[in-house]
């Protein structure tokens, strides 16, 4: 107890000295220029927050740390709760629009969205095991093909959504043939600087894509040709089935759309894991040396993992071009592939349903957490938590990034994943 | 040839800032051998702490420039070094011996938690600062261009250097160094031999930050304006700076640094200012390339 209380003593120290210069002053902007403004409260908070968990932790589990273990038990409960969970989010998924609320469908679109981004980034990361960090450029190729290919030819969105998805996944390639020689993390820093060019040509290339004004006017899907227009015209859905034509109608239509895309990754993504060329991705992420020894073309089995990655996230660009009706560069900043990787990592590196459940819960449910804040505010006419609900969405990228370092540290292998081989030897008699 | 003159001196500038970041990344990376993403940030973290300590010398009244800028220099290098410290102990220690991905995967999350930190304490918008050092030397004037030599740069240039002296003797002649050399030479053996690794890598960490935090304060005095995205272009540049001189040399770090400060300023000078970002990050792909040991590096056997 003596230690435990030494070392909370030491770690409040060490968070004093990081919080009270950042915390505890603030350079405030203000007519005159910067003013220091003083914020001693949320420094002593921190520290008190930082001491007390600190003592807890230690107090908890003993000053060594232990040793990793397994969660082997945990990913095959996870597995079991999976067969009932599956089928359950998937109805639930299917029958959502029947709310009827433009507040559900929409954020269920955003969260579709998201599940399939983290799948199409589980490819590479989850089961190939390359670090990519640039995949918002995939996505942004797949979204500004669609806007520019409708602006400049007319093409609809049925014919731009293959054309996006092979032109991100030409991106991909031409990215990957000369960089994926590299080790791990030179890769990974290469896809960042990769993101990074595509953000600043979209920006500079002003003759193409409009520059920082993005694309406006994106064509919205048609169902068979009819279109979701308000006039409610011939060859309008309205018209055809002979019904009011209401802004529901298109947003309950593009939620099936993503509903389909996100179902059409997870299918191909299921089918290619049982394919010899799944079972080297995932031996690739294990070992590659032992994977080069047993013949494995190293560079070709990684090339595909990173087109095929990369043509989901241009089908998602594309969906989300004409889900906006507008692009521009400022969609596609280094954040979002951050948060995308986020829910891969979280969701357990390579397990489908805790993609799923990683970005319910990153996107959906921050979400329903700022709305809940929202009513009690209005409820109870408290100013605190009328503050915390317009905090969060600050806070968002602070709880991304410490929840990436707290899964790592505790949990390496992701929250859920115990790493199952998906080809096994049978047993010996 | 003025024009080109004063790009020279505003090249060896920023690429002393550059240098100064990419000398944490080469030395971490000699180490342990990860890439610390979280470096750019504790280099942003190194510009605020050093604006907070200048506007906080003004209030008290302290006027004398170069007084107000050791103190500054000291207390940035002194918390920045705790954020490293921080950083290797909570995100990295943790993780050695772990699977490939799980430091990296860290190393990005402490990244964007350092940048939302500092966000969310000090507010998303600009800091712009007014110069404490103004004036100059003109040097020559020709074809009717002025080339200067401002205060500014002389005072940066020769901070940097009595920085790196400083270092250059931490690492040959203490100690501390030999150890440090110990370490990037053979970690397992170095810690049979007797050598605290564990520590050897933290003091690691607080050198590169205390010397990041120094380039912050750099960057401010010569940009004059800060905001919490900075640390993570110039992150980059000092990273492809430590990849073109060669990964895990200290030297090389510099000289790295220094050709990307040039190459940038040029490019941005003859060519356009947009695309300097691009031009950097493509030297990156370039370099990675077609000699990943950079200048002054070793190649690297990868053994089972």
């Amino acid at each position: 107890m003596n230690l435990a209380l030494r070392d909370a003593f030491l770690s409040a120290a060490a968070a004093l000295g990081l919080f009270l210069p950042m915390v505890g002053f603030v350079a405030t902007n203000t007519d005159q220029g910067l003013v220091l403004t003083y914020r001693p409260i949320a420094v002593a908070v921190l520290v008190a927050m930082v001491f007390v968990g600190r003592l807890i932790a230690v107090s908890w589990r003993g000053r060594s740390a232990r040793p990793q273990q397994p969660n082997a038990e945990l990913a095959a409960r996870f597995a079991a709760a999976g067969k009932y969970l599956t089928p359950l989010l998937l109805v639930m998924a299917l029958l959502l629009p029947l709310s009827g609320s433009r507040y559900y469908v929409d954020l269920g679109t955003l969260v579709l969205t998201y599940i399939m981004l983290g799948w199409g980034l589980n490819i590479v990361v989850g089961l190939a095991g390359l670090l990519d960090l640039g995949y918002v450029a995939f996505y942004a190729v797949g979204a500004y093909s669609y806007a520019l290919l409708a602006e400049s030819f007319g093409l609809g969105f049925w014919t731009c959504l293959p054309l996006a998805g092979i032109l991100a996944a030409f991106a991909g390639l031409l990215l990957g043939f000369p960089v994926l020689r590299l080790r791990g993390d030179y890769l990974a820093i290469v896809t960042l600087a990769f993101g990074e060019i595509i953000r600043v040509v979209l920006i500079n290339w002003v003759s193409l894509t409009h520059g920082p004004n993005g694309i406006s006017g994106v064509p919205r899907p048609t169902l068979f040709g009819l279109s979701f227009s308000m006039d409610g015209g011939e060859g309008t859905v309205a018209g055809f089935f002979d019904i009011e034509p209401e802004t529901i109608q298109r947003v309950v239509f593009l939620y099936y759309v993503i509903f389909g895309l996100a179902l059409l990754t997870n299918w191909v993504t299921l089918r290619l894991r049982r394919l010899p060329l799944g079972r080297a991705w995932e031996a690739l992420r294990e070992d590659e040396v032992a994977c080069r020894s047993l013949g494995i073309d190293v560079t070709n089995t990684k090339l595909t993992a990173f087109a095929i990655g990369a043509m989901f996230g241009g089908f998602a660009g594309a969906f989300f071009a004409t889900r906006q009706a507008f692009v521009s560069p400022e969609s596609f900043t280094f954040i979002e592939s951050a948060t995308v990787l986020a829910i891969v990592v979280l969701g357990g590196l390579g397990s489908q349903l805790g993609v799923a459940l990683a970005a319910l819960a990153m996107v959906g449910g921050l979400e329903l957490l700022r709305e809940l804040l929202t009513e009690i505010a209005e409820q109870m006419g408290s100013p605190i938590f009328a503050g915390l609900a317009g905090e969060l969405p600050t806070y968002r990228m602070l709880i991304f990034g410490i929840a990436l370092v707290v899964v790592m540290v505790l949990r390496p292998r992701g929250l859920v994943s115990g790493r199952t081989p998906t080809a096994t030897l049978p047993a010996r008699a | 040839m003025a024009y080109a003159l004063q790009q020279l001196i505003n090249g060896l500038t920023l690429g002393m800032i550059y240098g100064l970041i990419a000398v944490g990344y080469t030395m971490v990376y000699g180490i342990i051998g990860m890439i610390n993403f979280a470096h750019g940030d504790i280099f942003m973290i190194g510009a605020f702490l050093s604006l907070i300590a200048l506007l906080g010398l003004s209030a008290l009244g302290i006027s004398s420039v170069p007084l107000a800028l050791a103190l500054t220099l000291i207390f940035a290098a002194g918390i920045a070094a705790i954020y490293g410290w921080s950083v290797e102990r909570i995100a990295y220690r943790p993780l050695r011996g772990s699977f490939r991905l799980a430091p990296l995967i860290s190393a990005i999350g402490m990244s964007i938690t350092l940048q939302n930190f500092a966000q969310v304490s000090q507010g998303a918008r600009v800091k712009p600062m007014e110069p404490l050092i103004s004036g100059g030397l003109l040097l020559t004037e020709g074809d009717g261009f002025a080339v200067q030599l401002s205060w500014m740069q002389i005072a940066i240039v020769v901070t940097t250097l009595i920085v790196l002296a400083i270092f250059t003797w931490l690492v040959t002649k203490t100690p501390l160094g030999r150890s440090m050399r110990a370490c990037e030479q053979d970690l397992k053996m170095a810690g049979l031999l007797g050598i605290d690794t564990d520590k050897t890598i933290s003091l690691t960490f607080v050198i590169g930050a205390a010397l990041a935090a120094v380039a912050g304060l750099m960057f401010l005095l010569y940009y004059g304006v800060i905001d919490f995205y900075i640390g993570f272009i110039a992150g980059v540049k000092a990273f492809t700076a430590a990849v073109l001189g060669g990964i895990g040399s200290l030297p090389g770090a510099v000289l790295g640094g220094l050709l990307i400060g040039l190459i940038e300023v040029f490019w941005s000078a003859y060519f356009s200012v947009e695309y300097k970002d691009v031009a950097a990050f493509s030297i990156l792909i370039v370099a990675l390339i077609f000699m990943p040991t950079g200048l002054l590096g070793r190649t690297e056997v990868e053994k089972v």
